[in-house]
């Protein structure tokens, strides 16, 4: 636990340090695709004290300079599968970048999406040592919390404060020079597999990059998605990927629950492919262009070429209808919504104030999916597209590039977590500076 | 294993294999690409080596090429050579001398000074030497020398003109209204027109000597010449030995006056050797030996007269 602390320190520090230099990079590592965005931060809000998020939703402070896509290699499910391929993939991403943006980058903040993402909500309780809180109170109710016991080979990606409660008053943002006696915290503790988050950030020092940073993928589609009030009020965000869809459930501005879904575009190719029995990338190509959901009579009489170049002529001269080609796809979506809605039912998203669902990512651009998706999640249910930011390119503007968007919110103003505040006093070591300060302090 | 022989048909033909795809070209930079291209986008290297290595390289070879003196004069001779081909074009030769306000003996003199061998490249002319000699002359007053366009060397020359001649020790000198130097003579009688001064320091006295002689016309068919005495006076000198001693202040004044005494009186014309004007107020006159002892003779008349 304190080992994952440290690390997430450092990778806060690094961040700071590549705040100051200015250039960070954005890698998102996905099943279909691995995308690089690197982000030059001019400094404008950098001693900005007030509440919310600042103007642009906190995003006038840096600029897509190098975007670059490339076609994801050994990644399955959202987790590095074979390590050369994915770190082959990796170099092609950052080097386009960097040439794009002409800037050679050196600290990176990666997400992924899959790993088995599993929340917990953890609370803590603590006296508060004087009368108003001090943020030695808060890194004390923080330490106070009772870990889950998430099993062996789990480590904590994301612990973000939710909820800060003084006495009877529940709901505070931030407790800080309040008085009162009794702090008690909500945590959300956001745990995956050790193992994958070992093999991004080998995969990423073996690209000579520092890891500045992680993020789980359905967090960063979360934060680009979703409008400020959904955040608010409370939304789902559905990342529908390539390998795994991720699901995250946001209310206040903070994420309240996240879990993934270990199914997603591809297998809707793959069902295709094996129905029609074509190679993955005549599927994906007919998938995109001719795919949809909701047959019509129209369907029955658009036929489709499938092509292929097997040099059996007869067989590279089969053609479908849409219709046929819409009902392979189908069961899969709706078998991949059903598990979202099964993960939702789960983590109590009925009982949300606000029902409101956002599907995005790279396979909820299939047509016909606001028809279909209402039947299985609830009425409230909209397409997102990631919010625009400033410099990004018209080609990563789509639903796909949600989460290399969201993770540049990221990095442009991180969510508080666990590691940024102070280590309480008592867990220092006993000669420590801060305990004689505070000695001192107290006795004098 | 009997050879297959190609008219045998006992194997099938083997089936048209399709041929293995061709590897696609991976399109990930290999880590060495991927590091290089990072290195270069490095400001450092950048700027080092777009501009510090190419500047390093020429650097080095420059140095390494002109450490051998081979090359070095190698490049010396091919620049002279170059230099030589420019200056020896027919747009830069010199072919003549062109002397402007000399009179003949003066312009044979300047051609004899400046020996200089017709055609040559107006590089090779020293105009400011050439200038400083010909005005090292006594005769030449002012000089201007310049290379007229058409190869012209031209020189201009403004003459002193002689205005008196000085007799100092053996020598003639003509000398100019200043004092300067002019010329030697030979001979008085060459240049009979010109007054005569003489005696030491005389030539720094010349203005004034020549506004004396100004003031002497009306007894200029007399007058022999000016002397100098002791560097700070004139003698007027008059034929038959007569001399006027002028004072070293206002002489004009003074010989006016003489003048005007042998307008009226007919002064010169008598008995008398020297004019002594020295003092102004007291002019004094010395006379010829015949003349004192006539007037010693008259006197002692004079006395027996008013005794008897």
């Amino acid at each position: 636990m304190t080992e994952l602390y440290e690390q997430q320190r450092a990778m806060r520090a690094m961040r700071k340090a590549a705040m100051q230099r200015g250039v960070i990079a954005i890698l998102d590592i996905g099943t279909s695709k691995i995308g690089c965005l690197v982000l030059r931060f001019d400094g404008q809000d950098k001693v900005r004290e007030g509440d919310g998020i600042g103007s642009l939703a906190g995003q006038s402070g840096f600029r897509v300079i190098g975007a670059a896509t490339t076609r994801s290699r050994g990644v399955r499910f959202g987790e590095i599968d074979a390590m050369q391929e994915t770190e082959r993939a990796i170099r092609t991403a950052v080097q386009a970048a960097q040439k794009m943006a002409n800037l050679r980058v050196d600290h990176v903040i990666a997400s992924f999406s899959g790993a088995g993402p599993r929340s917990y909500g953890v609370a803590g309780e603590v006296e508060v040592e004087g009368s108003a809180v001090t943020e030695n109170d808060i890194a004390r109710v923080m330490a106070s919390c009772d870990v889950p016991d998430f099993g062996e080979g789990r480590e904590v990606l994301h612990a973000q404060p939710v909820n800060f409660a003084l006495d009877h008053r529940s709901g505070l943002s931030d407790p800080r020079g309040q008085v009162g006696k009794r702090l008690a915290v909500d945590m959300h503790l956001l745990t995956v597999d050790s193992d994958t988050v070992r093999n991004a950030a080998y995969c990423i020092k073996r690209c000579d990059l520092e890891l500045a940073g992680l993020a789980s993928s359905s967090y960063a589609a979360g934060l680009s998605s979703l409008v400020e009030d959904e955040q608010e009020l409370g939304a789902a965000c559905i990342d529908m990927g390539g390998g795994a869809t991720g699901v995250s459930i946001f209310m206040k501005k903070h994420m309240i629950f996240a879990d993934g879904v270990r199914l997603g575009g591809d297998h809707v190719t793959s069902d295709i492919s094996k129905g029609l029995q074509v190679p993955l990338a005549i599927a994906e190509r007919i998938k995109t262009f001719y795919g949809g959901v909701v047959a019509t009579g129209m369907d029955d009489r658009e036929m489709i070429e499938i092509g292929g170049d097997s040099g059996d002529w007869e067989k590279d001269r089969r053609r479908v209808s849409r219709s046929e080609l819409i009902g392979i796809m189908r069961p899969r979506v709706e078998e991949i919504l059903e598990e979202v809605r099964a993960r939702l039912d789960a983590a109590g998203f009925d009982h949300l104030p606000s029902q409101q669902i956002v599907l995005t990512g790279g396979a909820s651009q299939i047509p016909g999916l606001d028809g279909l998706a209402p039947r299985i999640l609830g009425q409230q249910v909209r397409i997102g597209r990631p919010l625009r930011v400033q410099g990004l390119p018209q080609a990563a503007t789509g639903a796909a590039f949600a989460s290399a968007v969201g993770l540049s919110l990221f990095a442009a103003c991180p969510q508080d977590e666990w590691w940024d505040f102070d280590i309480p006093a008592e867990s220092y070591p006993a000669k420590s500076l801060r305990w004689a300060v505070k000695w001192f302090k107290d006795n004098w | 294993m009997q050879s297959m022989s190609p008219a045998s048909h006992a194997r099938p033909e083997p089936p048209v294999t399709r041929k293995p795809a061709k590897a696609r070209r991976d399109p990930a930079p290999s880590r060495w690409a991927y590091r290089f291209h990072r290195m270069w986008l490095t400001p450092l290297y950048r700027s080092l080596l777009r501009v510090g290595l190419p500047t390093f390289l020429i650097l080095t070879a420059t140095g390494w090429y002109f450490s051998n003196p081979t090359n070095r004069y190698a490049i010396a001779e091919k620049v002279a050579e170059l230099r030589q081909s420019v200056q020896s074009r027919p747009e830069f030769t010199v072919k003549l001398m062109s002397i402007d306000g000399a009179t003949p003996v003066v312009d044979a003199a300047i051609r004899d000074l400046v020996s200089v061998d017709f055609p040559v490249s107006s590089f090779d002319l020293d105009l400011e030497a050439i200038q400083a000699s010909v005005s090292g002359l006594d005769v030449i007053r002012d000089v201007s020398v310049r290379v007229r366009p058409g190869g012209v060397l031209e020189v201009k020359v403004a003459e002193r003109k002689p205005a008196i001649i000085w007799r100092v020790g053996g020598n003639i000198e003509l000398l100019d209204r200043t004092g300067h130097r002019v010329a030697s003579l030979t001979e008085r009688s060459v240049r009979a027109d010109l007054p005569l001064i003489a005696g030491r320091g005389a030539n720094d006295a010349v203005s004034e000597a020549l506004a004396i002689l100004d003031a002497a016309k009306p007894i200029l068919p007399h007058l022999r010449g000016l002397v100098r005495m002791g560097e700070r006076r004139w003698d007027v000198v008059l034929a038959q030995d007569q001399r006027v001693m002028l004072p070293e202040r206002a002489p004009v004044a003074a010989l006016e006056q003489v003048l005007a005494l042998d307008e009226a009186q007919e002064l010169l014309a008598r008995d008398i050797t020297h004019i002594d004007m020295r003092n102004p107020q007291r002019p004094t006159l010395r006379l010829a030996q015949p003349a004192v002892e006539e007037l010693r003779r008259i006197r002692s008349l004079d006395r027996k007269g008013t005794e008897e």
